[in-house]
């Protein structure tokens, strides 16, 4: 087994999720089955090979494109008159706030 | 107007410019369809009458005043429910969004409605984009119409499904590994995934940026070079998207392909193939050679690093994007005594297994200790993966593969083993990683009657050529090879 149970709660912590006992199991399982899986990775030698961390690699071929994510646009501040809709989407709202159980202890 | 009729693009205009029909008894037309076909394949997760018979209206005013009409004026379209609409009902499929009306339009959706599409509803999907065969939905599974005991492929099952069946004349999905592609090819219909950053994500709920795409459903290539013309270019609302000059696809497409040179990896026909899908897929590549397109034989040796490397990526991405749903500013809360209670109890009712199963995986591949030995090198592999393809079009314009190793496969039939449901990407995920863009069309049917889908892949930024390629194999008779 690459991960244990104990990999499992750790991680189920670190992503806010509350797993029930049967869920730890195959959950256990099914990511020791994917890890193992992913291993065969290692079978490459990526030691001289720089990331790749965005959707585009180099374009040759695409006209244009070295230029195709222009500069940044300039920092303007424009009206966003969008907090009433926002906050009707809200699960428990008290304008202009989001309401969540108390947070700092006494 | 015949039941059955099955309208295209091209057709709507021409209807509505005889006066045969109008926007609205189109649209009215495609819903008294839904009402029929849709309890059976559960496609559509909500419909938008009211803003769909208010933009039929306005179509029809505009034929009345004798105004010209925009490419797109009446044609009866769907959506993918990860896509934002405003006013109507976005769940990407999941119970943690079950009450989630969002307060505006994605760009992709404003667009076609700006050209004057009809937006009948929100289609179904595997939730939040994470599947294969739309068995993820918290909202039920879709039934592929060809084969109603079959899957329609995923995620966007709901998407191609609903085009498939002639309840929409065009439907937007998103593809991150294979979700429109894979899907087009399970259900018969052309389906193309944009190369990454052609089309605005503003508005699309995300699953993993770095791979995300929208893409268009159609039954005709030309279909796909219309909604494309439409969808595609820069948007100031989306950092990611490119200011590449978008050509008019509708003409690029008809170029000959002669002496076109055609690559075929090699590494896409190996084990795990269907032997009818392998011999559809080499009778359209020869079908495009007497055309006069070239074959070129390739080998991209890293082909089979893609899902472990899809895997890594596209589930650290997920664990973070999916972060933001905690309950506090939209979608479900389970009350809990503390905050950090309220977010666990509504992240584990609110999320389905797969969902969580990937955050998971992602959340672990990020975490300290196992960043480099899998993350990190997953990146580097996928810069392989992506210098094949980069390698493979200085010798040739094109690329073909099988879109799917399988056809539709049965309704329950790889749930219980995620690994093996991953592996159905397995011919997709490549083109997703390198960025490039890829369409999937009809390549006849296996005896049984399934489809098969063919896949074209072209360099970056040349959807024009992909379409070129396609539209040259629709019109010898390639969907029937």
């Amino acid at each position: 087994m690459k991960i244990s149970r104990e990999d499992v709660l750790r991680v189920a912590e670190l992503a806010y999720l509350e797993l029930t006992p049967e869920e730890i199991e195959t959950y256990q399982g099914q990511l020791d089955g994917i890890l193992t899986y992913i291993e065969k990775l290692n079978e490459l030698d990526v030691s001289s090979v720089e990331p790749m961390a965005q959707g585009l690699f180099k374009q040759p071929e695409a006209a244009g494109a070295a230029d195709a994510h222009p500069e940044l646009r300039e920092d303007v501040l424009c009206p966003a008159d969008v907090s009433s809709a926002i906050l009707a989407q809200a699960p428990d709202a008290a304008a202009p706030f989001f309401r969540v159980p108390k947070v700092i202890e006494r | 107007m015949s039941a059955a009729e099955s309208w295209t693009i091209a057709g709507v205009r021409t209807a509505l410019e005889a006066k045969k029909v109008s926007a609205r008894e189109l649209a009215s037309e495609f819903y008294r369809r839904i009402d029929q076909r849709n309890p059976e394949l559960n496609a559509y997760l909500a419909l938008s009458p009211e803003r769909a018979y208010a933009q039929a209206d306005r179509v029809d005013a505009a034929i009345a005043r004798g105004e010209a009409l925009p490419p797109l004026a009446g044609v009866p379209v769907a959506v993918k429910d990860v896509l934002s609409t405003r006013g109507v009902r976005t769940t990407c499929g999941s119970k943690i969004l079950e009450t989630y009306v969002p307060p505006y339009d994605a760009t992709a959706v404003e667009r076609l409605e700006n050209a004057g599409a009809v937006i009948l509803g929100k289609t179904n999907c595997d939730e939040f984009a994470m599947g294969s065969s739309n068995e993820n939905s918290a909202y039920g599974l879709v039934r592929n119409p060809v084969a109603p005991d079959r899957v329609p492929g995923g995620s966007s099952g709901g998407s191609a499904a609903v085009v498939a069946a002639g309840l929409a004349v065009a439907s937007l999905g998103t593809d991150t590994g294979g979700s429109i592609r894979q899907p087009g090819a399970l259900c018969g219909i052309p389906a193309l995934m944009p190369t990454y950053g052609r089309v605005s994500r503003y508005g699309l709920i995300a699953f993993a940026s770095s791979l995300d795409k929208i893409g268009p459903f159609t039954t005709t290539v030309s279909d796909a070079a219309a909604v494309m013309s439409v969808i595609a270019g820069h948007d100031a609302h989306d950092s990611t998207s490119a200011a590449v000059p978008v050509p008019n696809y509708s003409t690029e497409m008809e170029k000959p392909v002669t002496g076109l040179r055609i690559g075929v990896p090699q590494d896409y026909f190996g084990k795990g193939i269907d032997p009818e899908v392998k011999a559809k897929v080499e009778a359209g590549i020869a079908l495009l050679e007497s055309l006069g397109c070239k074959r070129v034989p390739l080998s991209m040796p890293n082909t089979d690093y893609a899902i472990a490397v899809y895997y890594i990526i596209a589930t650290a991405e997920a664990s973070s994007n999916l972060a933001r749903y905690d309950g506090v500013r939209y979608g479900v809360r389970v009350p809990g005594s503390t905050l950090i209670e309220m977010y666990r109890k509504t992240r584990e009712r609110g999320f389905g297994s797969e969902v969580k199963r990937r955050i998971m995986l992602g959340t672990y591949v990020l975490s300290a200790g196992y960043y480099d030995a899998y993350y990190l090198r997953a990146q580097k592999v996928r810069s392989l993966i992506a210098q094949d393809f980069s390698d493979a079009f200085q010798k040739v314009d094109a690329i073909i593969t099988p879109t799917s190793p399988v056809p539709a496969f049965r309704i329950g039939e790889k749930t219980a083993d995620p690994l093996q449901m991953y592996l159905a990407d397995i011919y997709t995920v490549t083109g997703s990683l390198a960025g490039i863009p890829g369409i999937s069309v009809p390549c006849g049917k296996t005896a049984a009657g399934l489809p098969v889908g063919m896949q074209i892949f072209g360099p970056h930024f040349r959807e024009d050529r992909v379409l070129q390629v396609a539209r040259a194999f629709e019109k010898s008779g390639g969907f029937t090879v």
